[in-house]
């Protein structure tokens, strides 16, 4: 780490500051104090001119490229971030920062409220992803970095990169927007309300009043079952599973989990109830559901962008039905309208929406070639 | 810039410096790059085969995945000095649109394409009675990108029919430059510089 940042205690792993703000949501309220939890790796240069963002998705965290506290499991992007990587804590000053509603250490309705002393629940603020992004902005500003070389995310990510170019035109000179939207459709809505209506029907849910007692562990679960679909393939579902059956010989003509395919995503729900709070699933899809970043702009797209100097590479996967590259088109011809530079690719894997965070090989090519081509 | 393709090497050498071009069907980019490296230009791209594009932007082009045929009407009028489409107007669905569209973008136009008139080409079909498969048109009839072949005088006309102004014309054979006489005859490979 360079001299100037040694003893910094604003920069380094697993960080958390209370700052007064406030953020002004779109809601019309006013958002104070806010915590943030966040991580850096790397160092800022001299001239700070080599500060990336990287923003996450629905369930992910601040801990990109570090060990997850809760699940001891290594860092949700290493492929992407680290020692010789696109993004390398040798050249890049990386911050990552859990984003507000979240559960990680940021302010989200688990927090207590510092005016009550319990937790917020479901008096915290409902949000949207530009308020995310004003929360960073707030975070960023305490840090001294005025400018990123990069706003990088995928899927939510991406939207919340998406929305740095648009409110922060002169603080943004790239951004790269992964698998991702700048809108959500009436489909992703329609899954998003399965799993909120999931989490509510759970009796211990209790208006989100179930701090200190049981969670809705029950209806989180199903909530992540069901999104768990969409982030994977038909292709790839059946390669992985098939109708094979699970641990067994024939059908057990019962409601047990018969197939693997069943047992994987009774899996997935359970784990994910033990890192993730239900009132912050809640507040985050809401906040993805209203986002749509033209409606601001009177429904035009490129008039979002029209401030922006930021270069953009956008990546779509072939089999990604969540957010399909015809969404990634939509963008580009926005940028394009707007007389921005834009990259964009269709990339081939049979992952679905998961493959941004997988191997992708060629996806780490284009996105090395990328921010190297903007001197980062 | 010694390596380009021969027509891009003369695309190259008359794109104006410091222009913004807009290069459609622009392959992995190396027109693009040569320009950017030696004439300081903003250049952008248009490709539709993904392998390309990815070479194109992790060369550090600005290059969108899309279809000349269909995604060129995204692209505001006057936008760039110069549309170029090199070898691609053959390929097109709707080549006079896509000019249409090319002389709309770009201030200037460069379009370049294989001359099937070319004698060898002639021969190939009147005496082989065979579709062609020369060195400047490898591909056979079922397998060939090239869906709308035209020549150097079908161009001319074309241009001549809708009024568009030709600033300048480049013959190649055997990858080398050759004088506009009998090019219908003798080129393989024409350049026009054209505008509204």
């Amino acid at each position: 780490m360079a001299k100037q940042m040694q003893g910094d205690a604003r920069f380094g792993l697993d960080r958390k500051i209370r700052l007064l703000g406030p953020v002004k949501l779109d809601s019309g309220a006013e958002f104070a104090p806010i915590d943030f939890a966040y991580e850096t790796y790397g160092a800022l240069n001299a001239d700070k001119s080599n500060a990336i963002l990287i923003c996450h998705a629905l369930t992910g965290d601040q801990y990109v490229a570090s060990t997850h506290p809760v699940t001891g499991k290594e860092g949700w992007w290493t492929r992407m971030v680290g020692s010789d990587k696109p993004i390398d804590p040798a050249r890049h000053c990386i911050i990552s920062i859990n984003v507000m509603g979240s559960c990680m250490g940021s302010s989200g309705p688990a927090s207590i409220d510092p005016s009550t002393g319990s937790a917020y629940g479901m008096d915290f603020p409902v949000i949207t992803i530009a308020d995310m992004v004003r929360a960073q902005a707030i975070l960023l500003d305490h840090l001294g970095v005025e400018t990123l070389a990069a706003v990088v995310g995928g899927s939510m990510g991406g939207m919340q990169a998406l929305s740095w170019a648009a409110l922060y035109p002169d603080r943004v000179r790239s951004a790269v927007v992964i698998a991702s939207t700048a809108r959500h459709s009436a489909q992703n809505i329609a899954f998003h309300e399965v799993g909120r209506q999931a989490i509510m029907a759970d009796p211990r849910w209790n208006n989100g009043a179930y701090y200190g007692r049981e969670a809705p562990a029950s209806g989180l679960a199903v909530a992540r079952m069901a999104a768990h679909i969409t982030y994977l393939s038909e292709a790839g579902l059946t390669e992985k599973f098939g109708r094979r059956l699970q641990n067994r010989d024939a059908k057990s003509f019962g409601f047990d989990a018969d197939f693997q395919v069943e047992s994987y995503l009774r899996y997935q729900g359970l784990s994910f109830v033990d890192r993730f709070d239900a009132n912050s699933y809640l507040y985050i899809t809401r906040a993805m559901d209203y986002f749509d970043l033209a409606e601001a702009h009177g429904g035009v797209l490129a008039k979002a962008f029209a401030e922006t100097r930021a270069r953009f590479c956008l990546i779509s996967f072939d089999s990604d039905w969540l957010y399909p590259t015809s969404e990634s088109r939509r963008i580009v011809h926005a940028l394009n309208a707007a007389g921005a530079a834009a990259s964009f690719v269709e990339l081939s894997s049979p992952f679905g929406h998961d493959s941004f965070l997988l191997d992708a090989p060629e996806m780490n090519r284009i996105v090395d070639g990328f921010l190297k081509a903007g001197g980062t | 810039m010694t390596a380009l393709r021969p027509d891009l090497a003369i695309i190259a050498r008359n794109v104006r410096a410091g222009s913004r071009i807009l290069d459609v069907g622009c392959g992995d980019g190396q027109l693009m790059a040569a320009l950017r490296d030696h004439k300081q230009v903003d250049a952008r791209g248009l490709e539709l085969d993904a392998r390309d594009v990815a070479t194109a932007v992790a060369r550090g082009l600005s290059v969108a995945q899309g279809d000349a045929d269909t995604d060129l009407a995204d692209y505001l009028d006057n936008s760039f000095d110069y549309a170029i489409l090199s070898q691609t107007l053959q390929t097109t669905k709707r080549p006079d649109l896509v000019l249409d569209h090319l002389l709309r973008i770009g201030r200037e136009a460069f379009v370049s394409f294989p001359n099937f008139a070319q004698w060898r080409i002639r021969f190939a079909h009147v005496f082989g009675g065979r579709m062609p498969v020369t060195e400047q048109l490898p591909h056979r009839w079922y397998d060939t990108p090239n869906i709308h072949h035209v020549t150097v005088d079908d161009f001319r006309s074309f241009l001549k029919e809708r009024a568009v102004v030709i600033e300048g014309q480049w013959f190649l054979s055997g990858g080398k430059p050759r004088k506009e006489g009998m090019a219908n005859l003798l080129a393989e490979h024409a350049v026009f510089l054209l505008r509204r």
